[in-house]
């Protein structure tokens, strides 16, 4: 299966990235190239194996339902570019 | 042209878990912005999300209550979008593979026989933080408090012909999952929310139409006006020659319209796909009749025993089990004084009066179960006249005192003495003469039974109300 360039461009949309013409002309044959080798894994006959979510079969595990955190907020909002009044600020976003 | 509406909701609320879904941190509600959010919350780099126990155990509670299938083996998935109030870039969720199967809950809109409304599914997901829009230098505050607390997407099928009819559905799944303790329901604070699917078709026709979605309605007020608003601009529209557009829309209280929401540039596309921290959730029939045992009395099982039980009617036991609080303060009252028909009739009055006129929930009544029990009591042994037992209820509501404090300090025992009573009637004989010889005088049956019951109210007014009615009656009969 071959990638087109509106599907490039939509999906650099929905990523959140800016790509320019060259980019978008390098992806549309590297993407088609991963396509190709995922539409060649899907050619594979799996109709009689079980579909598998870890190798080791393993299944979720569950966590008590437990306050165990502490107040870190200071520590957290060190690494934030700004804050107010124990607020994240980030670019104006409107509904 | 006749038109029918279709109408299914999605509600969303929120688990009444300790910590979150996926993380350790509180979720109390009004703490300090940013507090109870740990780095799993804020999605730092490497954090992986646990599953909480305590959230599994809430949905499949639900489930059970409402004659679900719970899933064996349930999956997450991960939807992607992003917003600043949701750090990951991603909600997790369940797409596929949902806890809940589908199941049924039976609707009693008022005054129509009851119905049956199907549940699509129920799943788990995280809820977002909250965006701040006032300007904080600019820019947008971000609140991630609420990022990570479990919700259960309850979906319903289009079944809902009428507005009524929702917010019956509404009522009914707010009820359940207070009565199962596992959510506050509050809507005020955000704990229950709901997206109302509206579409209308001319009555007879099976299809359906193209329908809009009406997000985050918080009110079981707005879920009606929002709903009925919605339906009447559609048909206007079609009526008009115009299509209805498949769009989400917001409700605006303040017109009582719905506007379309600033519809994004490209239509959502939200990739779902397995969250591959999250390995499938496998619980076992014994997890899940562990569970079943712990399954309170429900709505409608707690309404038939009021019926049987307490000989209440239809009507009221209905009310009665809209939410847990209210049953369990009647049932409280009704062993107390004995008597059901008057615990109801007390519970639904008075107390509901007072309650809503100083806007209090029923946890914060002055007057406690036992104390309107004790009251009642009172107008059973004759104590205290029905009649005065609304004014001892209002002073016990001021002063927060039992009844018979109040009864003993304001000197409102009823007066049964008959030796009193018949001072009081003869003192009242001779003071109304031209009323006792008109009675005598008076031919028509009906017109003397009418001024007797005026002497009768002489009588108890000269007592100050306090006069045994009974007795009075009798008394009186005898003297006239």
């Amino acid at each position: 299966m071959a990638i087109s360039r509106e599907d490039i461009e939509n999906a650099a949309i929905l990523a959140r990235i800016h790509l320019d013409d060259d980019a978008k002309t390098g992806l549309e044959k590297d993407l088609s190239n991963i396509l190709q080798l995922v539409d060649q894994l899907q050619s594979a006959d799996t109709d009689n194996v079980t579909a598998m979510a870890h190798p080791l079969d393993a299944v979720q595990r569950l966590r008590p339902d437990e306050v165990t955190e502490t107040v870190q907020r200071e520590r957290y909002q060190q690494l934030a570019a700004k804050t107010q009044d124990g607020l994240y600020l980030v670019p104006r976003v409107v509904e | 042209m006749q038109w029918e509406a279709v109408i299914g909701l999605e509600v969303h609320a929120q688990l009444a878990t300790r910590s979150k879904i996926f993380s350790g941190a509180s979720t109390t509600f009004g703490a300090e912005p940013n507090s109870q959010a740990c780095a799993v919350d804020l999605a730092m780099p490497g954090m992986l999300p646990v599953l909480n126990e305590g959230a599994v155990r809430m949905a499949a509670l639900f489930g059970l209550a409402v004659n679900a299938e719970i899933a064996h083996r349930s999956v997450f998935d991960r939807k992607n979008y992003f917003y600043p109030d949701l750090p990951k870039g991603y909600q997790i969720s369940q797409m596929y593979h949902p806890i809940v199967g589908p199941g049924i809950v039976t609707i009693e809109p008022d005054d129509s026989e009851p119905r049956p409304i199907r549940i699509h599914h129920a799943h788990l997901e995280e809820d977002a933080g909250k965006s701040l829009h006032e300007d904080f230098q600019g820019m947008t505050g971000i609140d991630l408090n609420r990022a990570g607390t479990p919700l259960l997407e309850i979906v319903s099928e289009p079944d809902m012909r009428s507005a009524v009819e929702a917010v019956a559905y509404l009522r009914k799944i707010h009820a359940l999952v207070t009565y199962l303790g596992i959510s506050d329901g509050d809507m005020s604070q955000g704990s229950m929310r709901c997206d109302c699917n509206v579409s209308i078709r001319p009555v007879g026709q099976t299809t359906l139409g193209t329908r809009t979605e009406i997000k985050n309605v918080n009110s079981f007020r707005f879920v009606e006006k929002a709903i009925n608003s919605e339906i009447e601009r559609q048909i206007e529209l079609i009526e008009d020659g115009g299509t209805v557009l498949q769009e989400t829309r917001l409700y605006d209280a303040d017109n009582n319209e719905t506007r379309p929401m600033r519809s994004k540039e490209f239509a959502n596309d939200y990739r779902y796909f397995p969250d591959p921290d999250l390995l499938p959730v496998v619980i076992d029939d014994h997890y899940i009749e562990a569970i079943r045992a712990t399954l309170p009395e429900l709505p409608d099982a707690k309404k038939e025993r009021f019926i049987s039980q307490h000989g209440l009617s239809e009507y009221d036991a209905r009310l009665l089990v809209q939410n847990r609080q209210t049953a369990d303060y009647f049932e409280q009252v009704s062993s107390r004084c004995g008597d059901p028909k008057l615990a109801a009739n007390w519970v639904m009055g008075e107390l509901s009066r007072l309650l809503n006129q100083e806007e209090l929930p029923l946890e914060r009544s002055p007057v406690s179960a036992d104390q309107l029990g004790q009251l009642l009591q009172r107008i059973q042994d004759n104590t205290i006249s029905g009649k005065i037992a609304k004014q001892v209820f209002e002073a016990m509501w001021q002063e927060g005192a039992d009844a018979d404090q109040i009864i003993e300090q304001q000197g409102l025992k009823q007066v049964s003495d008959s030796g009193a009573i018949e001072t009081l009637v003869d003192q009242v004989l001779a003071e109304q003469q031209a009323m006792v010889e008109d009675y005598h005088s008076e031919p028509v049956e009906k017109k003397k039974k009418k001024k007797f019951n005026a002497l009768v109210g002489q009588v108890m007014k000269a007592s100050a109300g306090k006069a045994n009615p009974a007795q009075v009656n009798s008394i009186l009969q005898q003297k006239l």
